[in-house]
């Protein structure tokens, strides 16, 4: 168990953004009425965003908005950590990309981290981490997913429950801040619960990676497609998570009480409820932004901080305790003070 | 944890299903309402009511409610 606690840094804003095209599950034609119903009801996901867009476009808008808000010299900012599944080439890394696409400078750090929908939660102790000696004033968190690209239209196990989105977020070197408490988890004995078989140096692409096969009834992909399995990560979703999230309030002697919200990745709604359940907190203090942008993977938590509580962000003081969980298996927490967040409406490109 | 309680609260999960020829030795797969999102609410199930979490071997390597039932069991008892 690795618990961390970064001072004298503090997250200044978040945005999003998000391909223009809304898909409505109920007007899905690859899966019956009832099929849609019942996936809706236990997801609680309606609708997502599907775009052409990379990741990489998504995060740039995001970027580009945050910084014109915050009013932040480009020159200052020399740390860039891009956080994505779907990065634009095997090689180079994306993150120097962005950094030039941005117009930061050539003194930026700049790299990719390969987490999904830990991603967020890891990239901010990260950046933070790197952040808090003083040397470097200034850091962008650029955290995403494009799931139109990798998942498989006729796999009902994932093709109604992810969304494309792209997230940037603002966090700055200040003397004295809190900072950050973390604790964070991994299990790789679980790696095959979710993954993308082929198309790295293991498996390399072949012609048969691109063959479909049917697994069972409207359970059809490639080996380039995204497997989920469903019963092994919901285990281990309302197990993990809510252990981690009692740890780090224990650990950090605050009480469920004093927290604001609990932001979860959004995984599904049915394994969401089951962790705020164990975990004993209202449905106030948890929001969802699951029912119309889906599963947006490392975007998940600064998607539903933007979407669903921003004029509580923006205008005074919270205590967030975010929590995200997935493949790897990775999971953990950070716990955070916010105090009137820069966050631009939700961008649509 | 009653095996006949298991069985009742293994039921109770489906809500669409002819469910009068089930006996604790039926194969879960062959009730009509199965599938790989039952899966999870059985899981949810246990979970809740028994504080014992299945994984999703444990589903696979099952046929019939008992052996659900008797994994549970074993792991209660390990607890």
């Amino acid at each position: 168990m690795a618990n961390l606690n970064v001072e004298n840094v503090e997250l200044v804003g978040v945005s999003i953004a998000v391909p223009k095209r809304i898909v409505e599950n109920r007007d899905n034609k690859n899966f019956s009425e009832e099929e849609i119903e019942k996936f809706i009801e236990t997801t609680g996901v309606e609708r997502y965003r599907y775009g052409h867009h990379c990741t990489s476009d998504l995060c740039f808008e995001a970027a580009e908005k945050l910084i014109s808000e915050l009013g932040w010299d480009k020159s200052e900012i020399e740390l860039l950590i891009f956080v994505s599944q779907t990065f634009d080439y095997i090689l180079p890394n994306t993150a120097p990309i962005l950094q030039d696409r941005l117009g930061l400078p050539k003194t930026c750090i700049s790299f990719d981290m390969t987490l999904g929908c830990s991603g967020y939660v890891y990239g901010l102790s990260a950046i933070s981490s790197l952040l808090n000696s003083g040397k470097i004033k200034k850091g962008l968190l650029l955290c995403g997913d494009t799931p139109s690209k990798i998942v498989n239209p006729k796999d009902k196990t994932s093709a109604m429950l992810f969304g494309d989105a792209g997230s940037a977020t603002a966090i700055q070197y200040k003397n004295q801040a809190k900072g950050m408490n973390f604790n964070l988890f991994s299990d790789g004995s679980g790696y095959k619960a979710i993954m993308i078989p082929d198309g790295g140096y293991r498996n390399p692409l072949s012609e048969s990676s691109f063959f479909e096969n049917t697994y069972e009834d409207k359970v059809i992909r490639n080996n380039c497609n995204l497997f989920l399995d469903g019963m092994d990560v919901f285990s281990f979703g309302i197990t993990r998570p809510p252990l981690a999230v009692k740890e780090l309030l224990s650990n950090s002697n605050i009480s469920s009480d004093e927290i604001n919200y609990f932001i979860f990745h959004q995984a599904n709604l049915m394994m969401n409820e089951m962790i705020r359940k164990k975990v004993k907190i209202t449905s106030e203090k948890v929001p969802y932004s699951l029912r119309n942008f889906g599963n947006t993977s490392s975007a998940s938590i600064p998607m539903t901080m933007v979407s669903e509580i921003k004029n509580e962000l923006r205008t005074r003081q919270n205590n967030l305790l975010l929590c995200g969980f997935g493949v790897g298996l990775s999971w953990g927490c950070c716990l955070i003070n916010t105090s009137n967040l820069i966050i631009p409406d939700i961008i649509e490109i | 944890m009653t095996e006949n309680y298991f069985f009742e609260k293994f039921l109770e999960q489906f809500e669409e299903s002819d469910l009068s020829q089930i006996t604790i030795d039926s194969e879960f797969r062959s009730i009509e309402e199965w599938s790989s999102m039952m899966a999870l609410v059985i899981i949810a199930m246990v979970d809740e009511e028994f504080g014992i979490t299945i994984t999703g071997d444990d589903i696979r390597k099952s046929v019939t409610i008992r052996d659900v039932y008797n994994v549970v069991a074993a792991r209660k008892t390990a607890v």
